[in-house]
């Protein structure tokens, strides 16, 4: 436990629970954040099945309508806060310091902490589902008053909320202090793997926006608790204020969602194409201008409560704008494969497969930023596709292909190729069958978080519905593989790919528990 | 150090965090319990609370003695100077948001509800207000006031005064760090004193205010949108001065003790970027919040 | 450890999966409801026609630069393979190109901002009306107020729980029928105040391009101008609690004369 009986543990370190519990590697915990990830993604993704099967038919089948609001709310939750943030904390847990030739996380013991509050708060939420009046079932974005109307379950929700919260902004500070103080000499800025870059600028983004979260949902206990107006018109307050300030955070929130999954994307594509990525310094300066924009384009999830004219247009404009810096990633990573060398295992399928899947998100991303448009699509199963585009086909499929690209390196063996390929086609397939539709179903007039729904909707609410049960089930594929491919497999060679690049692919696979004791020297 | 992890110090496995967390699962469910009428939420609360007090007693006497013993070079400190700036930057975004409800409140929301007769008939836009169905909040809990009405406090009374100890403050804890790096052990834990003594005569001339607006002047949290941004605001800027109090007088303790060196005290140098923070913040609340 | 796209398998498992849910959709085409509606519902009102337009020419735009940006991607994945080129080419930027492609999106950007921002003005623009009526959000049902007629009531769900609970054959109208519906006239500009009484609703109803949110405390302006008579269905958009599901808006626009003669009608009661 003392830095004096340091030297004699180094090689063999604590075993069993404890070391899982107390451990302050940086691979440990990594791996403590990808496993607490896909537990959630399941869990997640079951809540996701119920919703599914519930609309799988017009009329009421299942649930009762309060507790179908119930699982929407917290299937978001769990799947953003759960799933999709600490699956890239992961990554970047075991990267990072492989990635700049660091020996650890700048701040270790927090690093343990940043992960440890996780389970604390994911069981809040959960058991927010088994309190009297149920899980808060206003929505993600639960806005009052209908959230001060909920029983205590949203205070459960809440309070998980603000937990996640700290350990969001713990590890981005565990991370912008590792990238800015550890890199090995000679690894200037400008020659961070872009991982690391649309890490770094993710961090800053998480530091900044988690807080004003907080003082949101601080706000909202209060006003449900202490007698504050905040949120109450008849005591001076505005509900739409919550809305502004959870906007202020929950924009730039899907930018720490997808800037990762860009960057996992752009180590994929230059090693599969076995060639440099094209246009770096310009990629870095579009990921910062992206970061930047999210800022100020909050209200285009608002554009129908009524704001002043001159504020629906300096919404527009701003957000059209971030399709600028999107397209020149979009474009560089084209060029990047232009004229290369390709090939196309598992890792090259998904990083492929998110540019293709995430482009059509971003598309109907823009079609929402025009307002006149947006008065339709608001609050429809068209700004469910939209997303579920850009997050699954996204962040997920980001999140996925890392995983495939770097699971060598953590374990030593080989994945099963087909098993990966088998997975990749039937999550691509099941992810567009399940929400292309659902453009279609918005486009003719179907409200979002709605349990029931008019008959016009029901043909392609049932292939949705088929399309997601089969989106589920590839996962299975995925579990088996990666399971497999701990358990043994062919060795990988420390370079694992042909076309590889970047330290960390210059230390035995499996990457030994302590890397780079002394520092390599980039030239 | 062993050299096999090069000269940058890596800590052995810590039960810290997972204890950290455990109190603070404690301390929300309680407070959860405290807040929808459970009888044994408080006792949760007091459990989960001498948790953490325990952790950080012992997490930060751990990496202090650390610190003593040498075990961190300039690198180490690097780390810590930076884990504790963005920490401070993501304090101020915390900040930000209640600010930003006091000018949304004020400049759009006021106005704009004022404007819908038909809803809030003779509702104006005034400021201070209770909103528009204010009388209905106010008395329920202030009774010495006439219904419908509050008062609020002035900005150069006590606030004024508060507002000269906190500055006056943020130099004399200024003074003591000069005088750590200039080695004058003495004049550091005087100046380091005043500076613990001033922040708790602000805590308590805060606490008079607000015994004051709660018991004469009708202004509590419930009173209307002034009330909940007053005391939202300045709430959690009181709980930033305790906990930066508290830090500076344990940062007294060790220099009592003997603890830092001329130029290596970051410990010292963390708890002053604190405290200037919650000046800067305070001088923020005292003009947007007393004054205008 | 390089390995070559087995592209038989791929393919065979490809095709498994698409059959049985062809097969799924397919049954289901044949069915008394089939709709398959692609997208907006009919337009019937001036600013629902802009909304059409617009978005039938964003849209366009957005599928002519997807295929070109893909065609040249699939290209590059069919061409420069590796099994055709074994050594990758070496070039890492070109200032020209990238100068390039920023500056096309900005105009193409400029060039879907304009007519955006003039559709949108006159969408605000709820001056010179013939008429006023509130609306105003419940949990859940709406209340109308013709504020030039002293006309008031409250119009809710009217489907019966049976069918819901599928105990009866759903009607045609399932979920979007109620028991009293808006009358409007056709081609009058009127003016909707909206706003609420509890939590936020949202007023919508897709044919007219109308939708606002309904803020308890605070009152949303929009207007609308109905070119044909018809009955128009829609639903509340913002999530409301646990029959954010259930409360519908039916719109009947009527001729002028109809009109007055249910005004007529309404008062008289
Ligand atoms: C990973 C998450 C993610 C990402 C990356 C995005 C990206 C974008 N989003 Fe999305 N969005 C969400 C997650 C995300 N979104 C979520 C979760 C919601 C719903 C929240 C809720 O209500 O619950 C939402 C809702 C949402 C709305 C509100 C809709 C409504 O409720 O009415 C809007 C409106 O403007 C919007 C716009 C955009 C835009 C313009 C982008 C842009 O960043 C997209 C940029 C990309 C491209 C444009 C494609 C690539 C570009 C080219 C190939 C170049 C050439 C292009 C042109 C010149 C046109 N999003
Ligand atoms: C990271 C974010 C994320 C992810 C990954 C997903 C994934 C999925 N989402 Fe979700 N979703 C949101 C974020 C996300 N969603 C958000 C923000 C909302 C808005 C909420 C709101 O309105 O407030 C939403 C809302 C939402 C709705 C609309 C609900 C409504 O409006 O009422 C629907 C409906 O179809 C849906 C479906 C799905 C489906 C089918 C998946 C699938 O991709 C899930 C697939 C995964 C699995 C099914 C798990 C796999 C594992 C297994 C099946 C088990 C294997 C078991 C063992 C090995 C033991 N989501
Ligand atoms: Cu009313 Cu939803
Ligand atoms: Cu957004």
């Amino acid at each position: 436990m003392t830095a004096t009986t340091a030297d004699q543990h180094h090689d063999h370190h604590p075993t069993g629970i404890t070391r899982w519990l107390f451990t302050t590697n940086h691979k440990d915990i990594g791996t403590l954040y990808l496993w607490f990830s896909f537990t959630m993604f399941i869990i997640g993704g079951l809540m996701a099945m119920i919703i599914r099967s519930e609309l799988f038919e017009p009329g009421l089948q299942f649930v009762d309508p309060l507790f179908f609001n119930q699982m929407t709310t917290v299937h978001a939750l769990v799947m953003i806060f759960g799933a999709a943030m600490p699956a890239f904390v992961g990554l970047a847990n075991w990267q990072i310091p492989l990635m700049i030739g660091a020996p650890d996380m700048a701040l270790p013991r927090l690093n343990n902490w940043s992960f440890w509050l996780l389970p604390p708060a994911a069981t809040l939420l959960i058991a927010s589902l088994f309190v009297p009046g149920g899980a808060p079932a206003g929505g993600w974005t639960i806005y009052p008053p209908l959230s001060i109307q909920g029983g205590m379950g949203v205070d459960f929700g809440i309070l998980a909320l603000h937990m996640m919260g700290i350990s969001s902004i713990m590890g981005s500070i565990n991370i912008i202090a590792t990238i800015m103080n550890m890199r090995a000499p000679g690894m200037i800025l400008m020659k961070l793997p872009m991982f690391v870059w649309t890490w770094l600028i993710t961090a800053f983004l998480l530091v900044t926006c988690i807080p004003v979260l907080a003082g949101a949902i601080t706000m909202l206990l209060t006003d449900r608790h202490f007698g504050t107006h905040f949120f109450d018109s008849s005591g001076g307050g505005d509900p739409v204020m919550f809305q502004h300030i959870f906007w202020f955070f929950g924009h730039p929130e899907v930018y720490i969602l997808i800037l990762p999954a860009f960057g996992v994307v752009s180590q994929i594509i230059p090693t599969f194409s076995r060639k440099p990525l094209f246009g770096y310094t310009s990629m870095v300066f579009a990921t910062a201008t992206i970061a930047f924009l999210s800022f100020i384009v909050w209200a285009h999830h608002m554009f129908t409560v009524g704001m002043p004219l001159t504020g629906e247009l300096f919404f527009m404009y701003s957000t059209m704008l971030i399709a600028i810096p999107t397209s020149v990633k979009i474009f560089n990573w084209v060029s990047t494969m232009w004229r290369g060398s390709l090939t196309f295992e598992t890792p090259m399928l998904y990083a492929i497969g998110m540019v293709f899947l995430f482009t059509i998100g971003g598309f109907s991303g823009l079609m929402l930023a025009i307002v006149p448009a947006d008065f339709q699509y608001h609050d429809t199963y068209f700004v469910v596709a939209h997303f579920h585009y850009v997050i699954f086909g996204g962040t997920i499929l980001g999140a996925l292909g890392a995983v495939y690209f770097w699971l060598p390196k953590w374990t030593g063996h080989m994945y099963n190729e087909t098993l990966g390929k088998w997975h990749f086609w039937l999550t691509v397939i099941g992810m567009n069958v399940t929400f292309f539709p659902q453009h279609f179903l918005g486009l003719a007039g179907m409200p979002r978080r709605i349990p029931d729904y008019a008959l016009q909707f029901a043909e392609f609410n049932m292939v949705s519905s088929l399309g997601a049960f089969l989106l589920g089930l590839s996962q299975i594929i995925f579990l088996i593989n990666v399971l497999k491919t701990i358990k043994g497999g062919e060795k990988a060679s420390d370079r694992v790919w042909e076309g590889s690049t970047g330290l960390e692919w210059t230390v035995p696979s499996p990457a030994p528990y302590h890397t780079f004791a002394t520092p390599p020297v980039v030239k | 150090m062993s050299a096999e992890h090069g000269s940058y110090y890596l800590p052995e496995p810590t039960r810290w965090p997972a204890i950290t967390s455990s109190g603070l699962f404690l301390l929300a469910l309680g407070f959860i319990m405290l807040m929808n009428e459970h009888s044994v939420g408080p006792w949760f609360m007091i459990a989960g609370f001498l948790v953490l007090l325990y952790v950080i007693v012992s997490w930060f006497g751990e990496v202090a003695g650390e610190s003593e013993r040498g075990l961190y070079d300039s690198q180490v400190d690097m780390s810590f100077r930076m884990g504790m700036g963005w920490f401070i930057v993501s304090e101020v975004m915390f900040f930000a948001a209640f600010f930003g409800a006091l000018f949304y409140a004020r400049m759009l929301a006021v106005p704009w509800l004022s404007e819908t007769d038909s809803l809030w008939p003779g509702f104006e836009n005034v400021w201070p207000t209770a909103g528009p169905l204010g009388e209905n909040y106010i008395g329920a809990d202030a009774h010495e006031v006439a219904s419908g009405q509050f008062a609020s406090i002035g900005a150069w009374g006590l606030p004024f005064w508060n507002t000269v100890i906190l500055l006056t403050s943020s130099v004399t804890v200024t003074i003591a760090h000069w005088a750590l790096k200039e080695g004058h052990r003495l004049k550091l834990i005087i100046w380091l004193g005043i500076t613990v003594l001033l922040g708790s005569t602000f805590l308590y001339l805060q606490a008079t205010e607000y015994a004051h607006a709660y018991t004469e002047l009708g202004l509590t949290l419930g009173t209307g949108v002034y009330g909940s941004t007053f005391f939202m605001l300045t709430g959690f800027h009181g709980l930033h001065v305790t906990i930066g109090t508290i830090t500076l007088a344990v940062i007294l303790f060790r220099c009592i003790k003997g603890h830092f060196t001329k130029d290596n005290h970051f410990a010292f140098e963390a708890a002053a970027w604190y405290w200037h923070f919650v000046d800067t913040v305070w001088v923020g609340l005292f003009i947007f919040v007393y004054v205008l | 450890m390089m390995r070559i796209w087995r592209s038989n398998r791929t393919r065979r498992a490809v095709a498994g999966v698409i059959a049985p849910i062809a097969v799924a959709a397919g049954t289901f085409a044949s069915s008394a409801h089939a709709e398959w509606a692609l997208n907006f519902q009919k337009p019937v009102t001036p600013i629902a026609h802009i909304q059409y337009d617009l978005h039938m020419l964003i849209l366009w735009i957005c599928v002519a630069i997807f295929v070109l940006v893909f065609g040249i991607m699939f290209y590059s994945l069919f061409a420069h393979r590796k099994s055709k080129r074994a050594h990758a080419a070496n070039f890492s930027h070109s200032t020209k190109a990238e100068v390039i492609w920023t500056v096309i999106p900005i105009l193409i950007l400029i060039g879907m901002a304009i007519p955006s921002t003039q559709a949108l003005i006159m969408m605000e623009d709820t001056t010179a009306s013939d008429m006023t009526i509130k609306i105003t959000g419940y949990q859940w049902k709406w209340r109308y107020q013709y504020l030039d007629n002293d006309i008031d009531y409250y119009s809710a769900l009217e489907t019966p729980r049976s069918q819901i609970e599928n105990n009866a054959p759903k009607e045609e109208h399932y979920l979007l029928e109620v028991d009293k519906h808006l009358v409007l006239p056709v081609n009058k500009k009127i003016r909707l105040l909206i706003t609420a009484n509890d939590v936020i609703h949202a007023w919508w109803v897709p044919a007219l391009g109308a939708k606002k949110d309904a803020i308890p405390g605070f009152i949303n302006e929009i207007w609308t101008q109905i070119d044909e008579p018809g009955t128009y269905r829609g639903q509340c958009a913002e999530l409301c609690g646990k029959d954010h599901g259930f409360m519908p808006i039916v719109v009947d626009a009527v001729s002028e004369d109809d009109f007055n003669a249910w005004v007529q009608n309404q008062t008289s009661q």
